[in-house]
C-alpha cells in the first residue's frame, strides 16, 4: 500500500524481511535520486534498513498482524525517512553502547548505533503502542560516519 | 541478494570464501552455519575471505564476532582476509578492526595461524 503527498512517498508494508529489503532499495534510490555521492549513497540505505530491521525484528518479532511504515521524503533541505512499528516500544537511553568494552564482542546491538553514525539527526517518538524512528540527512552538507 | 559461500583447505587452514551480502536472514545464517558445521568436523583453523563481500549489515557484523567467539571458545583460530573498504569501515567504526586479526594476502593470512 503506497500514498503520495508533495514529494513524500509511503509504504505500509508486512513484518518481513522482503519489506526490510524493499525500503532499504527505496532509500537508495531516493538518496541517488538527491545526487549524493556512492559513498553517502551507502550509509543513508543501510542506515534506513538498520531502522527497518528494528522496526521488523526488535519492534514487530515478525509478528504478521503487525506493520511497518515508512515514508520518504526529500524536502530540498533534507532526506527525511520516517519508520514506525507497533511494538513494545524503545527507550533509546536503556541501549547499551556497543563500544563499550564489556559490549564490544556482543553479537548484536549495534543498529543503532550504526544509524547515528550514518545520519545527521535520528529521533525516536513514542506511539504507544509502537515506535517512530525519523532519520534526517541534510543535503549539501559533509560526509558523516565511516 | 542472497551469500555465495565456498569451502577449501590450505595448509591445514579452512578457508570459507564469502561473497556477495551478509546480512539479516540468509547470509547471516549461512555463515552461522558454515562455521559450525566446520567446529562439529574439528576443523578449528578458519580463514574468512570477504574479498567479494560487497555489503554487511549490523546483523551480519554480528555473526562475524559470533562465530569469532565461538571459534576462539573452542580453542580454534578465525582470521578475516581481504576486507573491502565498505567492510572494513565498518569494523573501523564499530571498534572492532583491532579485535579481529585481519589479513590483506592470503599467503600471510595462513602463516600467521599458530601451529598448535
Amino acid at each position: 500500500m503506497t500514498g503520495q503527498q508533495a514529494s513524500r512517498i509511503t509504504y505500509t508494508l508486512d513484518s518481513s524481511l522482503d519489506s526490510v529489503n524493499k525500503v532499504e532499495q527505496t532509500a537508495e534510490q531516493m538518496a541517488r535520486k538527491a545526487g549524493v555521492d556512492e559513498d553517502e549513497i551507502f550509509r543513508i540505505s543501510m542506515a534506513v534498513r538498520e531502522a527497518a530491521v528494528n522496526a521488523v525484528l526488535h519492534g514487530n518479532a515478525y509478528d504478521p498482524e503487525k506493520r511497518m511504515t515508512a515514508s520518504f521524503e526529500n524536502t530540498g533541505a533534507d532526506l527525511v525517512i520516517r519508520i514506525t512499528d507497533e511494538g513494545k516500544g524503545l527507550d533509546p537511553a536503556t541501549l547499551p553502547d556497543p563500544l563499550a568494552p564489556e559490549n564490544l564482542l556482543r553479537g548484536s546491538g549495534r543498529g543503532i548505533f550504526l544509524i547515528r553514525s550514518f545520519m545527521d539527526e535520528v529521533h525516536f517518538r513514542q506511539l504507544h503502542p509502537g515506535t517512530e524512528l525519523t532519520l534526517i540527512k541534510h543535503l549539501g552538507t559533509a560526509p558523516t560516519g565511516a | 541478494m542472497s551469500m555465495k559461500i565456498s569451502t577449501r583447505q590450505v595448509d591445514g587452514i579452512t578457508v570459507l570464501d564469502l561473497g556477495g551480502r551478509i546480512t539479516l536472514g540468509e547470509g547471516s545464517v549461512q555463515l552461522r552455519d558454515s562455521v559450525r558445521d566446520l567446529l562439529a568436523k574439528g576443523q578449528k583453523k578458519i580463514l574468512l575471505n570477504l574479498g567479494e563481500v560487497n555489503y554487511i549489515d549490523s546483523s551480519g557484523i554480528g555473526e562475524l564476532v559470533s562465530a569469532y567467539t565461538t571459534v576462539r571458545n573452542q580453542g580454534g583460530e578465525l582470521k578475516l582476509l581481504n576486507l573491502t573498504r565498505k567492510v572494513h569501515d565498518l569494523l573501523q567504526i564499530t571498534k572492532l578492526y583491532t579485535v579481529f586479526d585481519v589479513k590483506d594476502d592470503e599467503a600471510s593470512a595462513i602463516a600467521a595461524f599458530g601451529t598448535a
